[in-house]
């Protein structure tokens, strides 16, 4: 086995004086696709929002590609390699799909690269590239989760953090975006935290499998264990 | 007929500089949703800034440029050293610092160069140029012209065509996204404020020659003048702020040649009466109410 | 120091009284204020002539400040034009004394005017909020003078007007007539107000300042309670500002101008948002503060250093408070309640 891409251990963190968070540990192997699951509430955004440090930690240790993340600034994360899809996309509306991609490759040192990575982007996404001009508010849902992805790619991320994708998408686009992840993961060995509501579709595409509750890891297991473990699904993941 | 067109002009001339004033006050506005009631005070010092050194080399150049990197240096420090650590729960919070800083900085101006009106000199004629017997602007008007759509066209491609500009909007729209993505929020909030400090300065160089002269108060007339500029053309819009400081300037000049110069200042707030209760939002935004 | 003592007296008050429940809590002002109006007669006879003057200028101010918690820290509103409504005040009752000579009538006149005055300003403010509101009053507060010289052949443009006063009744000192008055003015507004505050109106202005929406849904007319808490706060501006005109025995644009507006929102937050007492704490900072910048710059012999002094402090002062008081404003509100509360 080779070392890990990212090591969570012990990990409590939370909004001023309760935690969120109770000594989470989770592994991410390169190239793997992590689906972190549980109910509203479990804990599984602020998990991501920690990871890359928009929230504060109170203890614990995140180590991602040898390096300590918990005292890495935000500014620094897609540097590093990691790339933040948050909750409800984070597309600037008042940007245009254009700027918002652009935005996603500013910070890179190799420009010719991000340019590269943008044309891709606008290959993989058809649908983008002909609203280039639009601003992101006059999306439809999967568009804003196509351009939150397409820009986070832009920063050839090896962790993507993936906050609840399939929110408010019809099924077709969910399953198009799934196929999307697993099919990234093979062309280019990315790395995928993916939080999700829609256990079927996470465990679809996913190697390994995170179960929160209240803050708290119940079980890690392979996915297709967890897919065929029935007292948990009830218990924990509700079909 | 000539007198119209003499206050056309001179109203123009004045509305650029309000529309400069009213742009540094949008600017802050996108970047932190603050309306920097300290900006006047603070062009103020950077102008006497400016006024020293032109004093010491006999140069106004050398004074100009003096007053923009003192505005520049100045916004760094507001916002690195007060600004940065104000409360947004309330936007009352950050009106109630500025004005705790329009105090300082009048204080501590009147205490380094006195309470006395000092002249401040033009650098070029402000004698209007005729065509038979209409006036119709000065050289000064033409430089204030040039200067403020100078800033105009330098910040519009700023903002639309670099890398920074993006980088600025990006930070003042979605904070934690920009973050997300490698920009540092914070200094694009330093360099917002800068960029405004420096635009109000050289807005402050441009009025107070033609006003009563160099004063810590100098700028509060036209603070409030630029204020209902930036109100009626809705505080998140920079086209509105240029538009509005024009019809701020036009408004005032016919009123001060049409009626009386004592009654400008009131025309003004029963402009931003108007404006503020009759059109919520300002003529170029589409915000309901002002709650801000 | 001597206003100090005066302080800690009306304290001292509440802790006795209060225990009484309801009934006690309704009389709990009233005995402070009468308390309050027993101490001042002492000191109005104790004081030397300066000190009594300056003992007087705490009771204008006092009035102002107290209308302007109530406006501020009780409804949330924040105004920067009540030096501009001062001077409403002290220019009506100006013109109304130079031309009846009855001082009843002047105080009439000038509370009307004022109150005039509040709701067409109230009117407005109460649409707008945050800068928007304070962006208006301060130009409220910046124009107004300026009217003084549109309208020269009443108000005299920038010499401005002075004010003839009978001389006080039997042999009371100037001074001492003085405190007399404006000390009546304060205690009787500081009592209206403690009132007012306490029964549906003072819940109406909270509940509009803490959640405009919930109040809505209770029932609470927003507009209203606004436009009312405005109008009340000006005509204690109002009778503030003649209070000014009689103690200078002149009014002039140059008394009222747009740093004395600031003053007085520096004094209540410094003071303690949401409290009489912390308006009281305001009014003898603005008296003290400026004497104590003054009577350094004696000492240093800098005449750049008068008036500019207590600028630089007022504002150092109000932007520590601000920055060091978590949560900004409504902290300052919160503590100092809380702080009130132990001391019951």
């Amino acid at each position: 086995m080779t070392s890990p891409l990212l090591q969570v251990e012990g990990l409590t963190a939370g909004y001023g004086a309760a935690p969120v968070l109770h000594d989470v540990n989770l592994t991410v192997q390169p190239g793997e696709i992590v689906a972190v699951l549980g109910a509203n509430g479990a804990g599984k955004t602020t998990l991501l929002r920690t990871l890359s440090g928009l929230v504060r930690s109170s203890r614990g240790s995140v180590v991602f590609d040898g390096a300590d993340l918990r005292s890495t600034k935000v500014e620094q994360m897609v540097r590093r390699g990691i790339a933040h899809v948050p909750e409800g996309r984070g597309v600037v509306t008042e940007l245009t799909v254009d700027e918002n991609l652009r935005l996603g490759g500013l910070w890179r040192r190799d420009q010719a690269d991000a340019k590269r990575a943008l044309d891709e982007v606008y290959e993989l996404f058809p649908a983008l590239a002909q609203r280039r001009a639009f601003a992101g508010h006059q999306l439809s849902g999967g568009e804003r989760q196509m351009l939150a992805l397409g820009r986070a790619l832009i920063g050839r991320p090896r962790l993507l953090l993936l906050d609840e994708p399939s929110l408010g998408l019809a099924p077709k686009i969910t399953a198009q975006i799934m196929a999307l992840l697993r099919d990234l993961q093979k062309r280019t060995g990315l790395a995928v935290l993916l939080v999700e509501q829609n256990v079927r579709s996470a465990l679809s595409i996913a190697d390994e499998g995170v179960v929160l509750a209240l803050g708290r890891v119940v079980t890690r297991n392979r996915a297709s264990a967890l897919r065929d473990d029935a007292d948990l699904r009830h218990a924990y993941l509700g079909f | 007929m000539s007198q119209f067109v003499y206050l056309t002009f001179d109203g123009l001339s004045r509305g650029a500089v309000y529309a400069a004033f009213a742009l540094a006050l949008v600017l802050i506005w996108r970047a932190a949703r603050i309306v920097n009631f300290a900006q006047g005070a603070m062009a103020v010092a950077a102008v006497y800034a400016g006024y020293s050194v032109t004093n010491a080399t006999g140069s106004y150049w050398l004074g100009f440029v003096t007053a923009l990197v003192a505005g520049l240096i100045l916004g760094v420090v507001v916002e690195r050293v007060v600004m940065r650590f104000v409360d947004h729960s309330s936007p009352l919070n950050g009106v109630v610092v500025a004005l705790g800083l329009v105090l300082v900085i009048q204080g501590v101006l009147g205490m380094i160069y006195g309470n006395e009106f000092q002249p401040v000199e033009t650098p070029f004629s402000r004698d209007a140029f005729q065509i038979g017997d209409v006036a119709l602007l000065s050289r000064y008007d033409l430089f204030v012209f040039a200067a403020v759509g100078a800033v105009v066209v330098a910040l519009t491609l700023l903002f639309t065509r670099t890398a920074v500009g993006l980088r600025m909007r990006a930070a003042a729209f979605a904070p934690d996204v920009s973050r997300l993505l490698g920009v540092s929020v914070g200094g694009m909030l330093t360099l917002g404020w800068a960029l405004a400090a420096a635009v109000g300065s050289l807005a402050g160089m441009l009025v107070v020659p033609t006003e009563l002269g160099l004063h810590p108060t100098a700028m509060d007339v036209v603070f409030i003048s630029a204020f209902t500029a930036a109100v009626v053309g809705g505080l998140d819009s920079p086209i509105g702020a240029v538009t509005g400081g024009l019809i701020v300037g036009l408004l005032l000049s016919y009123v001060s040649g049409y009626v009386e110069p004592t009654v400008a200042p009131m025309a003004v707030l029963l402009l931003l009466v108007v404006v503020l209760l009759g059109r919520p939002g300002g003529l170029f935004s589409s915000s309901k109410a002002r709650v801000a | 120091m001597t206003d100090m003592k005066q302080k800690t007296a009306a304290h001292d008050v509440p802790e006795k009284s209060v225990p009484k429940r309801r009934g006690g809590s309704r009389l709990a002002p009233l005995l402070i204020v009468l308390a309050g109006a027993v101490v001042i007669l002492i000191l109005s006879y104790t004081l030397p002539p300066f000190r009594n003057y300056q003992l007087a200028t705490v009771g204008a101010y006092l009035c102002v400040t107290a209308g302007l918690t109530v406006l501020t820290g009780l409804n949330g509103q924040l105004s920067l034009g009540h030096g501009a409504l001062m001077a409403t005040g002290a220019y009506a009752f100006a013109l109304a004394q130079n031309k009846w000579l009855s001082m009843p009538v002047s105080f009439v006149v000038a509370i009307a005017v004022t109150t005039a005055a509040g709701a067409v300003i109230g009117l407005a403010a109460a649409r707008l909020r945050g800068p928007y509101l304070a962006g208006l009053t301060l130009a409220v507060a910046i124009v107004v003078p300026s009217v003084t010289s549109t309208f020269d052949e009443v108000f005299n443009s920038d010499q401005g007007l002075s004010v003839v006063l009978d001389p006080p009744p039997g042999t009371i000192p100037m001074e001492r007539w003085q405190v007399w008055l404006c000390w009546a003015g304060a205690l009787i507004t500081v009592l209206v107000l403690a009132t007012l505050v306490r029964g549906r109106f003072g819940r109406r202005l909270r509940a509009v300042r803490d959640d405009e929406t919930a109040a809505k849904l209770a029932g609470v007319n927003i507009a209203r309670t606004q436009v009312l808490a405005f109008v009340v706060s000006a005509v204690c501006a109002g009778l503030a500002g003649s209070l000014f005109a009689l103690l200078a025995q002149s009014v002039s644009p140059g008394a009222f101008p747009l740093t004395l507006s600031l003053f007085l929102v520096m004094a209540i937050v410094i003071g303690g948002l949401g409290s009489l007492f912390g308006a009281l704490w305001g009014a003898v900072l603005l008296v003290a503060l400026p004497a104590f910048a003054q009577s350094i710059a004696e000492q240093t012999g800098s005449h750049r250093l008068e008036g500019n002094l207590a600028l630089v402090v007022f504002g150092v002062v109000l932007i520590v408070v601000m920055l060091a008081a978590p949560g900004g404003l409504a902290s300052i509100r919160f503590t100092f309640i809380r702080r009130f509360r132990r001391v019951r």
